[in-house]
């Protein structure tokens, strides 16, 4: 195979670079996957624990598929402010929605329409 | 034809550039992942996660679109050396692992759709929808991008551009790899439990 002359950077990412995140990968999906169908943890633990694993195989990928820290300080950057973002939106949203459903007292449709039609105006 | 050194500037700054991309994307994902844990529970008398996600089904997907994730890791690694070969094979792999992906993510939406579980009949699965439907349209237009790679890699001579468009989309295919797995892990293995 004649190898044509270009310029080659970053020749520092090898294969094993990606080797190691695909099995470490495979791994990760696999543990969270056998622990919730054979339900090893209780359910309120069982969520946390498969959120952990997601943000484990989220720096896995990031560091062995994506090179994040490689080449440019602005991707890191970049990245860091899109993950603050990210994390104000997502829990922000759950936080608030799941307060707001609290204060509503678990109301069923129809007695949330009959509270409405109460005390409209408020 | 530009100096070496201005040309890697040049290629950084696209680098920047659709990295800033990927990172807007990865907001509009993370609205429709809040939207979809709001309304989880919110199925209307209709059918919860348990009783329409097939789990096995869901961890084939999930593999597929790994080792997809893995190959255009070594299709990118092939072409910063210079085999032209290698790299259009791995591309070639990639693709069919894609296309493979996106069939069965039809194949699913068409049985619930089949089975009267649109995404008119709750709040939850509307979240669910579009959520895993935009992420499936991410996915096809990748395989559009592929496809005219691989046709000019096939047709032209290997130049130092192909090989920067390469690294672009290999940085989008590992991106919306990570987005599946936190679809895999949110919708499908926490939704499952409800």
């Amino acid at each position: 195979m004649t190898k044509p002359k270009l310029e080659t950077r970053h020749d520092a990412v090898g294969y094993t670079s990606y080797v190691v995140g695909f099995i470490l990968s495979i791994v990760a999906t696999l543990t969270a996957y056998g622990f919730v169908v054979n339900r090893l943890l209780p359910k309120g633990m069982l969520i946390y624990f498969v959120i952990g694993v997601a943000v484990v195989q989220l720096i896995i990928q990031t560091v062995f598929f994506l090179h994040i820290g490689r080449g440019s300080r602005f991707k890191f950057i970049i990245f860091v402010f899109a993950m603050l973002i990210v994390f104000i939106l997502a829990i922000g949203s759950v936080w608030i929605m799941n307060n707001l459903n609290s204060n509503m007292m678990q109301m069923t449709p129809d007695q949330m329409k009959a509270y409405m039609y109460e005390n409209q105006g408020i | 034809m530009k100096h070496p050194i201005e040309a890697v500037a040049v290629q950084e700054k696209k680098t920047i550039g659709f990295w800033m991309y990927l990172m807007t994307d990865l907001i509009l994902f993370a609205s429709l992942f809040a939207t979809f844990a709001v309304l989880r529970g919110q199925t209307a008398g209709g059918p919860s996660g348990s009783d329409i996600f097939n789990m096995p089904f869901v961890l084939l997907e999930t593999m597929i679109l790994l080792s997809s994730s893995f190959t255009v890791g070594l299709a990118v690694l092939g072409s910063r050396r210079g085999y032209k070969k290698q790299t259009i094979c791995w591309l070639v792999v990639t693709f069919v692992l894609g296309a493979t992906f996106l069939t069965l993510e039809l194949t699913e939406f068409t049985r619930l759709v089949a089975e009267g579980y649109s995404w008119q009949r709750s709040a939850f699965l509307s979240a669910f929808f579009t959520l895993v439907g935009t992420h499936g349209l991410h996915i096809a237009v990748g395989l559009l991008w592929l496809v005219v790679l691989i046709v000019r890699l096939i047709k032209f001579r290997f130049r130092q551009s192909d090989i920067h468009r390469l690294a672009l989309f290999g940085l989008f295919w590992h991106f919306l790899d990570v987005v599946w797995i936190f679809i895999f892990s949110i919708v499908y293995l926490i939704g499952g439990l409800t």
